[in-house]
């Protein structure tokens, strides 16, 4: 007897803490729970903020990611004001937690949703067909519907520049990269990022090493460490923290962050960093819906959007190459140039992309192979 | 070849020390009978803990103190959930990691200065000092004898917790509780006691293990900073066979082939680097399939015979 009472209560401080856990998932706003009204958004009065939720992946402690997608979630509470009231919820795993994350946003009263991670994708697209009248919007995906829209950046154009700092100032002409999984993404950052190292210093080479996790503080730095003990003096990174440029600042070596401008959490010794830019385009969105103009789309935004942008530089770089990359950026932004334009050489030496012709969006997002300057293999294969 | 082997043996030996702190709490935890899956959350609270008190008060040892009692007081609350109230020790344990991956990620969002985030902050930090003559040694100096204080606690902490496990009297009891607690009642040995107090032992060594994160690995904290390695702990223990010096090699071997292969990357070999990536998973999940053969295998691995039952004088088995 007294045992099960000890099971029993065991279980209540099970649930409680379960319980204790999920508030802190639980949007910060408060809202009453209601069902969405059937009016149309287009038509909702002046007064009445739209509400606009944002799922999130992890927190914006992070620094890096989700850190940048708040904030853009802040930009659009300056910019809109009143208009807009916003719900965020964090931490929530990707598949079937998502949809009931985003189910219970919607219950909310929210009429956007922004969904910030790639394993959003198929529960969003389950939850978009239950509420046609909200509008939904999944970054880095695929799938689309009347009501629900993907949208990304052109990361590849910063990364490209911050490819042309890190190549002028390596001495090892070795630099490592910290990669999270080989998937498209990565592979066009990594490429992209060697193009620029490569267009100054033809003798350095990219080496890379896969986690195999967006997240892990331990194994980035490791990762990192492995690299520098390897012999790299700069260190570049497609991760969600900071650790890969602690690692390096730690043995004196330079850095290129990822993200958010992560030379102001960490120092002068990262010397720049390819940043997300969401808020540009959560303004653009949502004011979008409040016109009632809104309609699905798949947004691939370039640093002339503002979407993407590289960080200003560190007092460490050298003036010629700021000017290098400030002309390079004035290609891009003209978009006279774009970093995948030929000639293109594979790992192997083979021609991809011939002279006067550029890769398609569509070849350029199921890229699945190296540029001629990176070490390193794609697992998948 | 030589500067390899040191920097891979640096490397596995600073991955290893809080992998074999925890293992090594939940190894005496286990051996008293207790099961305590909460390793996880423990090692959190413990990291979180530890990096809030140094940066405050500006003094890694306060931290490092409130992280061990921090980790005791986690495993207080499964000891007196398990041996006072016979509650499931798998249920406990399992509260135990939610609560505390919930709590550490609370603690890291509150605890910096005016209440904000603590991520980013760079607080006092155990660093590697190079021990006098020892240091000096080829290969081994620089990694074996180039460590952090804690690291070097845990060269001695090794062979006195396997010498009390099984040549001391006290070690005798601890084994005779959690094999058979009724004849070591019988013995005159206090079970209750004795599961409080080893359980209490395993989560300060957790909470060391913690602060060996935040204040000797990463150097600050970050959100979910154990990542798993609670349970590669748990896992580690059976791999060890409840003995402190094999779970050395087991924390040698997890912590070197994550060192291993992110080095074979680096160098850009062609071998498959997700092949050794998954090595120290693979050996995991072995470990675990073993648990479910937990009946069979008992005898042969020497798990505490007793382990996970709770105890109650008088009554029959």
């Amino acid at each position: 007897m007294r045992k099960r009472i000890g099971i029993l209560l065991a279980l209540v401080v099970v649930l409680s803490l379960v319980l204790a856990a999920c508030k802190q998932a639980a949007p910060e706003t408060e809202v009453p729970t209601e069902a969405p009204t059937e009016a149309p958004t287009e038509e909702m009065p002046a007064e009445e903020p739209l509400k606009v939720a944002f799922i999130y992946i992890g927190q914006p402690g992070d620094l890096g990611w989700t850190y940048e997608h708040d904030r853009g979630r802040k930009m659009l509470e300056e910019e809109l004001g009143d208009q807009v009231e916003t719900i965020v919820v964090m931490d929530v795993p990707e598949g079937p937690d998502a949809e009931k994350a985003i189910r219970d946003v919607v219950q909310q009263g929210a009429k956007v949703v922004f969904a910030t991670s790639f394993g959003y994708m198929d529960p969003m697209l389950t939850v978009a067909q239950e509420f046609p009248d909200v509008y939904f919007e999944h970054c880095s995906g695929y799938k689309t519907a009347d009501n629900m829209a993907t949208y990304f950046g052109r990361m590849y154009q910063p990364r490209y520049l911050s490819g042309l700092v890190a190549g002028s100032m390596t001495e090892a002409n070795f630099i490592g990269y910290v990669a999270a999984h080989p998937i498209p993404e990565v592979i066009r950052g990594i490429n992209a990022f060697t193009l620029g190292v490569r267009q100054v210093n033809p003798d350095a080479e990219v080496h890379v090493v896969w986690t195999n996790t967006w997240y892990d503080p331990v194994k980035e730095r490791e990762a990192a460490e492995a690299l520098l003990d390897e012999g790299a003096d700069i260190i570049a990174q497609h991760q969600d923290t900071t650790e890969p440029q602690k690692a390096a600042q730690e043995r004196g070596k330079l850095s290129i962050g990822y993200d958010s401008d992560m030379r102001q959490f960490v120092g002068d010794t990262v010397l720049t960093s390819p940043v997300w830019n969401w808020g540009v385009y959560y303004v653009k969105t949502v004011q979008d819906v409040l016109n009632g103009t809104w309609v699905t789309h798949q947004y691939w935004g370039g640093m002339a959007d503002g979407v993407v942008a590289l960080a200003e530089l560190s007092p460490m770089v050298p003036d010629d190459v700021k000017q290098l990359v400030d002309q390079e950026e004035e290609k891009i932004l003209s978009g006279e140039w774009d970093v995948f334009c030929g000639p293109i050489y594979d790992q192997n030496g083979e021609l991809k992309v011939p002279e006067g012709e550029c890769m398609s969006d569509a070849d350029m997002l199921s890229m699945d192979w190296f540029v001629q300057g990176v070490v390193g293999t794609i697992p998948t294969q | 070849m030589e500067d390899l082997i040191t920097s891979i043996l640096t490397i596995t030996i600073r991955a290893g020390t809080s992998l074999l702190y925890a293992t090594l709490g939940e190894i005496y935890t286990e051996r008293s009978g207790v099961l305590n899956l909460g390793v996880e959350g423990t090692m959190m609270v413990g990291a979180a803990t530890a990096f809030a008190v140094a940066y405050h008060s500006d003094n890694i040892w306060l931290g490092l103190l409130a992280a061990l009692l921090v980790g005791g007081l986690m495993a207080l609350i499964h000891a007196f959930l398990t041996i006072s109230l016979r509650a499931d020790q798998v249920v406990s344990g399992l509260a135990i990691t939610l609560f505390g991956t919930g709590l550490a990620s609370f603690m890291g969002q509150r605890l910096g200065p005016g209440g904000t985030t603590m991520v980013g902050l760079q607080g006092p930090a155990f660093q590697r000092i190079p021990l006098p003559v020892l240091g000096d040694l080829p290969v081994v100096g620089p990694s074996v004898f180039t460590q952090d204080v804690l690291t070097y606690f845990l060269y001695l902490l090794v062979p006195v917790l396997w010498f009390y496990l099984y040549k001391t009297r006290f070690g005798l009891h601890l084994r005779a509780v959690g094999e058979n607690p009724q004849a070591a009642d019988v013995m005159g040995v206090n079970v209750t006691t004795t599961r409080y107090a080893y359980t209490i032992f395993g989560g300060v060594l957790m909470g060391m293990a913690g602060a060996h994160l935040s204040l000797g690995y990463l150097k600050g904290w970050a959100d979910n900073i154990t990542g798993g390695r609670g349970w590669i702990a748990i896992a580690l223990v059976i791999f060890a066979m409840w003995d402190p010096i094999r779970a050395v090699i087991g924390a040698v071997l997890f912590g070197g082939i994550n060192a291993l292969q992110f080095r074979m990357q680096a160098a850009g070999t062609t071998i498959p680097a997700s092949f050794l990536n998954m090595t120290p998973y693979f050996f995991t999940i072995l470990v675990l399939v073993m648990i479910t053969w937990w009946e069979v295998v008992r005898k042969r691995v020497g798990a505490p015979a007793a382990l996970g039952i709770p105890y109650v004088r008088e009554e029959k088995r």
